[in-house]
């Protein structure tokens, strides 16, 4: 499938910002099933500083404001096509070991309703069937809903809230893997929607790794493994490691972000 | 004294006569009028007051300032001795700028079954952001304070190993400048080699690692937390000798993709940044957020190859002391070598029968914190009370991973200068290593920390110790 991605992020500034960094990881790679055939960034009210790959392979751009900014706007437009592998990756590249996917972070650090959530795991199944099934017992446990009261809420603070968004499923799903023992990673990407083109967000999702299968994709807010309508844009041991955009400024200026997203098959 | 061990002395060996890298000083020595020497020595603390050395000591309010003890007679070492030392150290750090290559790469060591995955994995230090990260030249650890003691004629051991961030080499540097101008006879009458270079050669070694992003002549930097860090005059001191320049992370910020520095003509490219904050507070955005010391970005401006830090980020690893136990093998796993220094036998109280052991024997050993440094939190079991033995045993028991335990080394003396004439008291040596794309330079001799207390084994300053010149011989 063929999806052509337009995806502005616009920040505004009640007073001027003297100086303020982003770090930007919002450019897909080909891959396994994924061709990106086209991609730019623009960046309005700055510039990008440097470009890398991150531990996770990660393209990341640094992005730096022009002194004395009130609006800063980053702009990405690309077409990429994607190939549905039945949310199989493939096997993990690079040199990042797989125990580090085991660790857990501030966002994934599992409490009693996460072990709880964990322990409702099928055993006698085999992994990718235990994997499914948990990724439904998450939602199942916490419905979709976007009337939350925080962003950047733990896995814990999620279950017990009862309800969220596709990045607070990928936590606690990915949370709960580690405890089964899977290395689990967050999976920050753009899904096209069947029924509009405008959308609010990006989206988020999740991959586990099996063994004899490798890394796995787990949309937990929608129920299934990624297909051909998913790009692949970064990855991390949580949303904060693979956040599309992370910033720091000076100065007490207060931020209005907004977001405008479309995503469709050409 | 009956019951008491005795240690090498390297003045005087196990006997009374001097050996023969002191026979020559000795001789001096003996001309000289006791009461002489002991005002050069107030004449020496005037100087170091003078210039401003000191250092802070954490956990001591009433102290903020103070003067590290420092003691004229000179630790002599034969030429034919340290040549055998260099040739170890040399031999220890390349095996470790090769063992950080590997972990922050491949992790071969681990995949060969040589080093437990744990050892990594549980070691804070290991930084993921550096996972295939290669350095210019590779190398990872640029500036190494190796410590060494001694505990015979030929038997050095290697205490630790200090890739992060070894301090101390302006107190080596000061402590031959107030040598020689006090005592200038001695030196035209003993060959001494030379220490004074270390600054030019710190400049060379860290240019010649200068990012490809660098034009002409390499800028370099000294990176300090400000005036309040304990080490701050070292900071000034070395930023001085190289003419590099002396900054805070405050001057600092990513311009044109590049880590720059503030001047009145603008933004000035760094392409070598000797720091001294550490990895936690280098850079808000990619680590502690709250740091007020660091450069927001520069680990993005590092990762894309336009500035070197040294010593690089994550470079701790190596300084852990589970990591310290594996030392043998790993330098025999990087240059298909022998160790050629030893390390000191060492319990890793993670593992049951070791713990067991470290318990049963607490009177004995040294106990110390994996992660731990500078003599804080550590028990020397022969020096302690039952009490504290008792104290530190809850301690060890609650968390064994937290610790190895080591015997009491019978840590060689040089005598002291005191009231009553010359006295031994237990030493170590720092020696400082630098580390570059085509070489490996050793300091002659390096810092000697030297226990002022009788019989006390603890040399750090922190805890009450003093310094000496290091003399290496010439041929």
């Amino acid at each position: 499938m063929r999806l052509n991605v337009l995806h502005k992020t616009h920040y505004t500034y009640d007073a001027p910002v003297p100086y303020g960094l982003q770090q930007v990881r919002l450019r897909p790679k080909s891959r396994l099933g994924q061709l990106v055939e086209e991609w730019r960034i623009d960046v309005t009210g700055g510039q990008v500083e440097v470009s890398f790959e991150d531990e996770h392979a990660n393209a990341v751009d640094l992005v730096s404001f022009a002194s004395g900014q009130t609006e800063i706007e980053i702009t990405c437009a690309g077409i990429v096509d994607v190939e549905d592998k039945a949310g199989i990756v493939g096997p993990q590249g690079g040199y990042v070991p797989l125990w580090l996917f085991r660790r857990s972070t501030v966002l994934t650090t599992p409490g009693e309703h996460v072990q709880a959530l964990a322990d409702r795991a099928p055993a006698n199944c085999s992994d990718l069937d235990r994997l499914h099934a948990l990724s439904a017992h998450v939602l199942e446990q916490v419905p979709y809903s976007t009337d939350q009261t925080a962003s950047d809420l733990t896995a814990e603070a999620v279950m017990q809230a009862g309800h969220g968004v596709c990045q607070d499923h990928a936590h606690v799903f990915i949370t709960a893997a580690r405890l089964l023992g899977f290395p689990a990673r967050y999976v920050s990407g753009y899904l096209m929607m069947d029924d509009r083109v405008d959308q609010d967000a990006s989206h988020a999702w999740a991959e586990a790794y099996v063994e004899g299968l490798g890394w796995v994709g787990f949309d937990i807010s929608n129920g299934i493994s990624p297909d051909a309508r998913y790009v692949r844009v970064a990855t991390g041991l949580d949303y904060r490691g693979a956040a599309p955009i992370s910033g720091l400024r000076y100065g007490n200026a207060g931020e209005d972000m907004s977001v405008t997203l479309q995503v469709q098959q050409q | 004294m009956a019951g008491r061990p005795t240690y090498f002395d390297e003045m005087f060996g196990h006997g009374t006569a001097a050996r023969a890298p002191y026979a020559d000083y000795c001789d001096w020595f003996q001309h000289e009028d006791t009461a002489r020497l002991l005002s050069k020595s107030e004449e020496a603390e005037a100087l170091f007051r003078l210039i401003g050395v000191t250092f802070n000591v954490y956990g001591d309010p009433d102290a903020t300032e103070r003067l590290i003890p420092f003691d004229l007679v000179p630790r002599i070492i034969a030429a034919r001795e340290w040549a055998k030392v260099a040739k170890g150290i040399e031999q220890r750090v390349r095996a470790l700028n090769a063992f950080l290559h590997d972990i922050y790469h491949r992790q071969e060591i681990v995949r060969a079954g040589r080093l437990p995955a744990e050892m990594i994995a549980r070691n804070d230090a290991f930084l993921p952001e550096m996972i295939g990260v290669s350095p210019p030249g590779d190398i990872y650890t640029h500036i190494v304070g190796t410590d060494l003691v001694r505990t015979g004629d030929d038997e050095f051991f290697v205490l630790e190993d200090n890739a992060r961030t070894p301090s101390g080499v302006s107190y080596m540097l000061e402590n031959r400048e107030t040598m020689l101008h006090m005592f200038p006879e001695l030196f035209s009458k003993i060959k001494v080699q030379s220490v004074g270079q270390y600054p030019r050669s710190l400049r060379k070694s860290l240019s010649a690692c200068a990012p490809d992003a660098c034009n002409g002549r390499p800028t370099i930097a000294v990176l300090t937390p400000g005036i309040h860090n304990s080490a701050y005059y070292e900071h000034a001191f070395l930023a001085d000798q190289m003419s590099a320049e002396l900054v805070e992370g405050h001057d600092l910020r990513v311009v044109d993709g590049r880590v720059a520095m503030r001047t009145t003509r603008g933004y000035k490219p760094i392409d070598v940044l000797y720091r001294r904050v550490d990895d936690e507070y280098l850079d808000p955005l990619n680590f502690n957020p709250d740091s007020v010391l660091g450069v927001p970005g520069i680990m993005d401006v590092y990762r894309a190859g336009g500035i070197t830090i040294a010593n690089a980020p994550g470079t701790g690893i190596a300084d852990d002391k589970a990591i310290y136990s594996y030392m043998p093998d790993i330098v025999e796993f990087y240059t298909g070598e022998k160790a050629i220094l030893q390390n000191v036998p060492t319990h890793r109280c993670s593992e049951p029968q070791a713990l067991k052991y470290v318990l049963d024997n607490l009177a004995d050993l040294v106990v110390k914190e994996v992660h731990g440094s500078g003599g804080y939190g550590m028990l020397v079991g022969p020096a302690a009370s039952k009490k504290e033995i008792e104290e530190f045993r809850a301690k060890l028991e609650a968390a064994p991973g937290n610790y190895i335990a080591q015997p009491t080394l019978a840590l060689s003396t040089v005598p002291i200068l005191t009231d009553a004439g010359l006295a031994p008291r237990h030493v170590d040596l720092r020696p400082f290593v630098l580390v570059s794309p085509d070489r490996i330079d050793i300091t002659p001799g390096g810092l000697t920390r030297v226990a002022l207390t009788e019989g006390s084994l603890v040399v750090n300053s922190s805890q009450g110790g003093g310094t000496k010149d290091t003399w290496v011989l010439e041929e």
